[in-house]
């Protein structure tokens, strides 16, 4: 077990390297700059910007320049923002509990619904709640998420006004209930894809160990119907999901970034947006590092609990 | 000799495609305790159905339906066709045990095998986890497996093929049923360990008196387990009678044609003893040949008697039945 967490924390550090390679090529590719702001400024002389440029460290080449990063990345410094000079970790950190208020309750969500569904549509296989359920995932799948939340706003915000249009909290409030009223449309509107795929792939991987022999045994004992559903089926039926949840995780970050930037939630997705548009490569970096390594190690915690579900993977 | 089960004209078919296909017809037959009846036949007919049919484990209506009377006699005779789910459901493993043909895929890969055991126990009997466990050990002793203990904490994944077929059989008898089905339970499984499991069930059988329905395509297996036998072919039940009989004076072709398919040691590489297969294919259940179900794979079939029905399941003597009409014209001129 030592050994095997071990080794996918090698592989994780070389996936990391190989993610800060590729973005930081890419970031440099775009057209545009740190500079091109600057250059907007009425009256900016180029040796003001040559400048500004020798004091960003952006006069160098770029291979150095990503020498540079990376040797300061290793050792915690992640610098500073090209906009307002804060430190980036800071800066990430002030929009990282927003983040994962967002992502975890909308897991939370969707797995639990997405699973009851999933349940539900393999034990009563063939029925109008399945056929519902089928229909309902392939027009939850086929909607974007953006405009499922351009007009969650508009019905129930602008329409109903059950629920506020945007934000996390109204200023002077700030109780847990208003966090709640603020969270129930963006949970929602991410979870929706969720909730689909998830119930297709539990559904399956449901019927998959309802045909099981192991299943039949388990009848063939007399043990109760319930027993059976809960204790055998589900129980394995669940040990693909949680790979699954990992595989998830990346969709669900890029999924937040869109539903971020509809209800103006202050998450990291929100701030990449932004950094994007000012070409503030530190941010931007520390961002993609940031999620880069969240998604890892939301993998590497998935791996660890399918060998911890399936005895069967425990031994390698 | 007592009888603990007794199968009246069972009939199942299953739902496709709208309408009723049957793949088992008017099977009767009577289990007594401490014997063993072997159920023999190709793939196909109807022998695994019928026993699952006797476990209630088919789908469920409409799916699948059952017809006729299955009776286990105990202080009351109680037809397992006509009570709820319920009371089946507390009949099975307890009453009725069953093991299966496919050990490795049998046993739940996420829990222990003492698990397994105990879950059988517990669903029957409200005995306290330690005495479930105590009971555990003595029954994985019982099949045979060496240091009872410390088996109880291994997974399904480290033990053999064999060595689950064992545990499977000691999960089957945790409750000491009256009747242990078992459904090709050495198919899967080496020659020397087939024959350990026979010896097993065999040794077990005699210890506790239970009654076996023992489902098999290996006439070798019957010869060894089974005090009567019948041959089942396209859902039916085509011969029916005590195993020697069966095997010394087969009378209906179908019987002595899979026999002839059986390789035996004796004969093995020598000319006389070429193996033969019987041509063609079990019918469809959907389209059933006029008349016998076997007369179109038969070799001693005349038209305007095979293919015309109706075939009578026919005593011809001793109890040994025959549905062949004509067995008696095979039989003058085999001699």
């Amino acid at each position: 077990m030592l050994r095997f967490t071990l080794y996918r924390l090698g592989h994780s550090v070389l996936l990391l390297f190989l993610v800060s390679l590729i973005g930081y090529t890419i970031l440099h590719l775009a057209p545009g700059g740190p500079l091109s702001q600057y250059a907007l400024s009425p009256g900016m002389s180029q040796a003001e910007l040559n400048q500004i440029a020798e004091r960003m460290g952006l006069n160098r080449p770029i291979p150095i320049q990503y020498l540079d990063w990376l040797s300061s990345f290793l050792v915690g410094d992640w610098g500073e923002s090209f906009r307002d000079g804060r430190a980036v970790l800071s800066v990430i950190s002030g929009h990282l509990f927003a983040t994962i208020l967002l992502v975890l309750s909308s897991s939370v969500i969707s797995i639990g619904l997405g699973t009851l569904v999933g349940v539900l549509g393999a034990t009563r296989r063939y029925s109008a709640w399945d056929y519902l359920a089928t229909v309902g995932a392939m027009i939850a799948l086929s909607i974007p998420t953006f405009w499922f939340g351009l007009v969650a706003i508009y019905v129930f915000a602008l329409r109903l006004d059950w629920f506020p249009s945007g934000n996390m909290y109204s200023i002077g409030d700030e109780s847990f209930l208003d966090y709640v009223h603020h969270l129930v449309m963006p949970s929602l509107v991410l979870a929706l894809v969720n909730v689909a795929i998830w119930s297709r792939y539990m559904r399956s991987s449901m019927l998959d160990v309802i045909g099981q022999d192991f299943v039949r045994t388990a009848k063939a004992k007399g043990v109760s119907g319930r027993r059976v559903l809960y204790g055998h089926v589900i129980r394995n039926a669940l040990i693909p999901m949680i790979t699954l949840a990992g595989i998830q995780l990346p969709m669900l970050l890029s999924g937040a970034l869109v539903t971020e930037t509809v209800f103006t939630w202050p998450g990291i997705g929100r701030l990449f947006l932004d950094s994007l548009g000012y070409n503030d490569y530190p941010v931007i970096m520390g961002v993609l590092m940031f999620t880069a390594i969240f998604v890892l190690l939301g993998n590497l915690i998935a791996d660890i609990l399918v060998a911890i579900a399936d005895p069967r993977v425990r031994l390698e | 000799m007592t009888r603990v089960l007794t199968v009246e004209n069972l009939n199942i078919g299953f739902r496709s495609e709208g309408r009723e296909l049957p793949v088992v017809h008017d099977v009767s037959f009577t289990l007594e305790a401490g014997k063993t009846l072997a159920l023999v036949g190709e793939s196909g007919s109807g022998k695994s159905v019928t026993s699952l049919g006797i476990m209630r484990l088919l789908p469920p209506p409409p799916q699948s339906r059952a017809r006729g009377k299955i009776i286990l006699h105990s202080d009351e005779d109680i037809d397992l066709l006509s009570i709820s789910e319920a009371r089946m459901r507390r009949l099975r493993g307890d009453r009725i045990a069953m093991i299966f043909q496919e050990p490795l895929t049998s046993l739940n890969p996420v829990y222990t095998i003492g698990d397994q055991i105990i879950e059988a126990i517990r669903s029957h009997r409200a005995i306290s986890a330690r005495k479930a466990r105590e009971r555990a050990v003595e029954l994985i002793d019982q099949v045979g497996i060496p240091d009872a203990a410390a088996r109880l904490t291994t997974y399904p994944h480290e033990l053999s093929g064999g060595m689950r077929q064992r545990i499977m059989i000691a999960i089957a008898l945790a409750l000491e049923p009256e009747i242990l089905i078992a459904d090709e339970p050495t198919t899967a499984l080496d020659v020397t360990v087939q024959a350990q499991i026979i010896d097993l069930l065999r040794r077990l059988q005699a210890e506790t008196g239970m009654a076996m329905l023992f489902i098999t395509h290996d006439f070798g297996v019957v010869a060894d387990i089974a005090d009567r036998t019948i041959v089942m072919y396209a859902g039916q039940m085509v011969e029916h009678g005590q195993t020697e009989a069966v095997l010394e004076t087969p009378l209906m072709p179908y019987t002595s044609g899979l026999m002839r398919a059986v390789p035996e040691l004796e004969t093995a590489g020598l000319n006389q003893g070429e193996l033969q297969s019987i041509e063609g294919f079990v019918p469809n259940p959907a389209s059933l040949p006029n008349g016998c179900a076997f007369h179109p794979r038969c070799t001693h079939t005349l038209s305007g008697i095979c293919d015309v029905p109706p075939v009578p399941f026919e005593d011809a003597g001793n109890g040994h039945l025959v549905r062949c009409k004509r067995w008696q014209s095979i039989l003058e001129n085999a001699e």
